[in-house]
């Protein structure tokens, strides 16, 4: 898991092209949409394309995206969880 | 003193109907276009609807009454039609007569052909036919609607998102205004193309159902096509040729929402300015509009920043308002020229069109949209908005004369 | 009223200059440079990085131009316009979009790249960095037509919809990528050297060795 938030940490940067940041100025609890990264709605979308590309998993609406993208340990639970089914 | 803008003609070749007569029938029966995608080979044929104009190249061909062998793509082929029924319907046979301008919008110019060549020589760079990319440029459209109408004083080509083809209205009834032009035919063509349905796909802004423009529960767009042309002619020339006027172009407005780059803010800050810029240009109050044709493209985003808007403006209770979108899909850079067209011809017929298929009031406004055909004459005045990408936001408003 | 060019920015050729700013960087390729440009004239705005290629050569192009100008404090939003063209449109985005959707087995279209697949994007990138609400609008033609721009510029001007207006050139292509931006003004609000605002100048201007 502690793997897994590191590894999500720097795709998150490359695909967003949040070039002036660094992994380690992400805190994997924080909300990644209020503030923080300063992400919008097509940020969303694009992370949605990234859990598609790299993990193969399908986020189905808005809605349960908001929930799977609220923070990178939401993301990496929803990687786990459904990587294990 | 400034000349007044007459519209003398209009063209219009749409999911729901291929020329004026066509188009008013379904207009008025609440015929909508949208349905199951038959002729663009999409994976996404089973799974989104969308409002396609049911002809092939060949028929396309054969309504223009093309027979050369010249790769015409399909937004060309569409642009021709449209232009030609305008001209026609404007009686308009010699066009060096006066100094005359052609102003076309677009957003994906001929990217049909040029997806019909990448899919092979993607495979073998030695496969693909060439000649099928020679119109892929956004102004090669332009380039072949002025060629076959003949026009060479002014020609120009827009590309700005799903405004496009207001903006090429408001950029011709200007010049004619101003005295740079005469006559100016504007308008706008997007053919449906894999490029807008993968790209609107992604933004997951696509209804998989036929869309629900202004309704609590609706969720997202479906594309359309087509094409929509104006004759638009100085009022002195007008006058000099006896020409029977359709109605007056009395007031356009733009700006920008300077808010993201596809999102409308909130509050529709672009949109309440593109509206009341266009009402100061026709020195109309907001009392004096009688039909308001909406952007109303069916999205959460939209119909909500819009609807606050039109609030904002025209208070608690705004003229009557409705969407055509539900009838023709989002037709893109087309859709302000297509809208325009269906503003004249409500002028000239004395109808508000419904919004179909609304049921649910939105909760956040406080008027809900046209919902059957209303008969009303006279309309005197018609507010159209055309909204883009880019915030780039534009009103039109057209009077009856 | 004659109208002035009170500024003008040129980015093409790894080299970047509006008044007094200059840069240039031979030892990049391509789009690189506009990248190193960015960096070197110390522009804090990370959404520059999301941008595609178009959009960032225009936002560039409008920070060097407005960088020692009192736009902002001369005008009101609405009152400042931006018409632009190009050749390509925004052909250089359309091809990666492409490219992301015509492999069945990497499809895997880019909801970032396909916001960029319009020229007009970059127009509201500018507004959204400036707070710009005036009039906007894209035009595509096969080479910089300072006839065009001109005349509809100066009708804007003339029929105050603006009072102040960006405009020019801002093409970019897969391997190459030219910008010539211009500042019009009913007059000059500094001491420049006051140059007309006439098709001839422009056309001056952007021939100019750079």
């Amino acid at each position: 898991m502690e793997n897994l938030v590191e590894k999500l940490k720097s795709e998150i940067i490359e695909a967003l092209n949040l070039a002036e940041m660094k992994p380690e100025q992400i805190d994997e609890n924080a909300p990644l949409f209020v503030d923080g990264l300063g992400l919008d709605s097509i940020d969303a979308l694009e992370l949605i394309v990234l859990l598609e590309k790299k993990y193969g998993l399908k986020v189905a609406n808005a809605e349960e995206g908001k929930k799977v993208l609220y923070s990178v340990n939401s993301m990496a639970e929803f990687i786990t969880r459904n990587k294990k089914g | 003193m400034p000349e007044k803008v007459f519209i003398t003609g209009v063209g219009i070749i749409s999911s729901i109907g291929k020329g004026i007569d066509e188009t008013i029938d379904s207009l008025k029966n609440s015929r909508s276009g949208i349905g199951v995608i038959t002729l663009l080979e999409t994976a996404y044929k089973n799974e989104l609807p969308a409002a396609e104009v049911k002809a092939t190249h060949e028929d396309l061909m054969e309504i223009a009454g093309i027979k050369d062998k010249r790769p015409y793509s399909r937004t060309a082929l569409l642009g021709i039609i449209a232009a030609r029924q305008a001209l026609r319907h404007a009686f308009i046979d010699d066009i060096a007569a006066y100094r005359t301008g052609l102003i076309s919008a677009t957003t994906v110019g001929g990217m049909d052909k040029s997806e019909v060549f990448y899919r092979p020589f993607i495979e073998n760079k030695r496969h693909g036919r060439l000649r099928d990319i020679i119109t892929h440029d956004c102004g090669d459209s332009t380039e072949t609607i002025a060629d076959y109408t003949g026009i060479r004083d002014y020609v120009s080509t827009v590309s700005t998102a799903c405004s496009s083809s207001a903006n090429a209205l408001l950029l011709g009834a200007r010049l004619i205004k101003n005295g740079l032009l005469q006559r100016v035919l504007v308008g706008g063509v997007d053919a449906l193309t894999l490029f807008t349905i993968n790209g609107f796909n992604s933004l997951m802004i696509l209804d998989k159902n036929p869309c629900r423009p202004f309704d609590e529960e609706r969720n997202g767009l479906n594309l359309g096509e087509g094409a929509g042309f104006l004759m638009l002619e100085a009022e002195s020339i007008a006058e000099k040729e006896k020409k029977s006027v359709l109605c007056e172009i009395s007031g356009y407005g733009n700006a920008c929402d300077a808010f993201h780059q596809t999102a409308s803010s909130p509050e529709g800050d672009g949109a309440y300015l593109s509206m009341k810029k266009a009402l100061d240009t026709a020195r109309l109050e907001p009392s004096m509009i009688d039909y308001i044709n909406a952007h109303g493209t069916g999205t959460k985003n939209n119909d909500l920043s819009e609807g606050k808007a039109i609030e904002r403006l025209f208070g608690n209770t705004p003229p009557p308002c409705s969407s055509t979108k539900a009838y023709t899909g989002h037709t893109l850079g087309a859709a302000g020229a297509v809208e325009a067209v269906f503003c004249v011809l409500a002028i000239q017929n004395g109808i508000i069109y419904p919004n179909l298929r609304f049921q649910k009031q939105m909760s956040e406004l406080s008027f809900s949209p046209v919902v059957a055909l209303q008969n009303r004459k006279p309309l005197k005045h018609i507010m159209s908005n055309s909204f883009g990408f880019g915030g780039n936001n534009t009103s039109l408003i057209f009077s009856a004369i | 009223m004659p109208y002035t060019i009170t500024n003008f920015c040129i980015i093409r050729n790894n080299k970047a200059q509006a008044g007094s700013l200059s840069y240039s960087d031979t030892s990049v390729a391509g789009h690189e440079f506009l990248i190193k440009a960015y960096q070197h004239f110390g522009i804090s705005y990370p959404k520059f990085y999301k941008m595609d290629n178009l959009s960032r050569l225009g936002f560039l192009s409008v920070e060097l131009l407005l960088k020692n100008h009192p736009v902002h404090q001369l005008y009101k939003p609405e009152d400042v316009g931006i018409i632009l063209s190009n050749a390509s449109s925004s052909l250089s985005t359309d091809i990666i979009h492409q490219r992301s959707i015509s492999n069945r087995s990497e499809y895997f279209p880019s909801p970032s790249v396909f916001v960029y697949t319009l020229p007009n994007v970059m127009i509201g990138e500018i507004c959204i960095r400036h707070k710009f609400s005036g009039e906007g609008c894209f035009f595509i033609h096969e080479r910089f037509n300072a006839a065009f721009l001109h005349q509809y510029v100066k009708l804007l001007l003339d029929n105050r919809i603006i009072q102040c207006s960006i405009t020019g050139w801002v093409e970019m292509n897969e391997q190459n990528y030219e910008s010539v931006v211009y500042l019009i003004e009913k007059q000059s609000q500094t001491n420049n050297q006051i140059v007309n605002f006439e098709p001839g100048e422009l056309n001056k201007i952007y021939l100019k060795d750079s």
